[in-house]
């Protein structure tokens, strides 16, 4: 029973977690180039760009969503395995997510890259 | 990519590794949290590790925005990795601690996956411009009041 609430917490963190990524991905495109915006326009533009994008509010709510998932996760289970299990999930969920959702180009390299680290992170807190 | 950038991909590894350290230590501390148990959950961020994990996860936030906005989300997110690489290193060589030959294996792997990474480009993702209307519209006044000047 411990270990299905443990793997549910992970999966309901994992999948907010790719959903903000995303919706925040695509909110600071949208904003466009920090830097060369502070450059040319100064803070208060970017800050005034990025609080009235739609796409950065519901990231920043669904980062809260998979956030306090994490504190139940952490919680319920061994910080040892919901960490890592939940980053290394996410690296995946990410992957495949920028790809449909963003138009990334996810060519062999980052394919291998998002494996590599994924199996990594489960390594090193396994 | 320029020094200021890297010194941006620096900020999201450190502070992510930090603050998700102090949290940890924090949330052992404060105890198990239930749906029962809500009004825990507003105890635990009272705890200072848990309060001092949220204001570095919040330095990572604007970090890894400000990292978004020139780099695709595929190009950011091994940075953060390099995190518990980072961490396990600081575990070896400045706590002591015994790191497994397993833990190592980890360690290369991550560090292969973001070099891998590292070497193609930042940005894939603007053959389409997605940016609304407005900022579009704005950022061409700008550049083009700029040549004039």
């Amino acid at each position: 029973m411990r270990h299905l609430y443990t793997w549910s917490g992970i999966l309901v963190v994992v999948s907010f977690s790719v959903v903000g990524d995303i919706l925040i991905a695509r909110a600071m495109k949208q904003v466009g180039d920090v830097h060369a915006l502070l450059r040319r326009s100064g803070v208060w533009t970017v800050v005034g760009r990025v609080l009235s994008n739609t796409n950065f509010f519901l990231g920043v709510s669904a980062m809260a969503v998979a956030f306090f998932s994490l504190l139940f996760a952490l919680s319920w289970g061994d910080v040892s395995l919901v960490a890592p299990a939940a980053a290394s999930l996410t690296f995946i969920g990410n992957a495949f997510a920028a790809k449909i959702f963003l138009h990334e180009k996810v060519d062999r390299r980052r394919w291998i890259a998002a494996f590599l680290v994924a199996a990594g992170v489960a390594l090193l807190a396994g | 990519m320029t020094f200021r950038k890297y010194l941006v991909l620096a900020g999201v590894t450190v502070f992510a590794v930090a603050g998700d350290s102090m949290l940890a230590r924090g949330m052992k501390q404060a105890g198990g949290v239930s749906v029962h148990h809500l009004h825990r959950l507003i105890f635990a961020v009272l705890n200072p590790w848990v309060a001092a994990g949220i204001v570095l996860l919040l330095a990572f936030f604007a970090s890894y925005m400000n990292a978004l906005s020139w780099a695709d989300l595929t190009y950011v997110m091994p940075a953060t990795s390099l995190g518990y690489v980072l961490l396990a290193l600081v575990a070896k060589f400045a706590l002591h601690e015994q790191v497994s030959p397993v833990r190592w294996l980890g360690i290369a792997l991550i560090s292969g996956g973001v070099t891998f990474v590292a070497g193609g480009p930042a940005l894939t993702s603007h053959a389409r411009d997605e940016r609304p209307f407005s900022n579009r519209a704005e950022d061409a006044a700008q550049i083009s009041a700029g040549a004039g000047s």
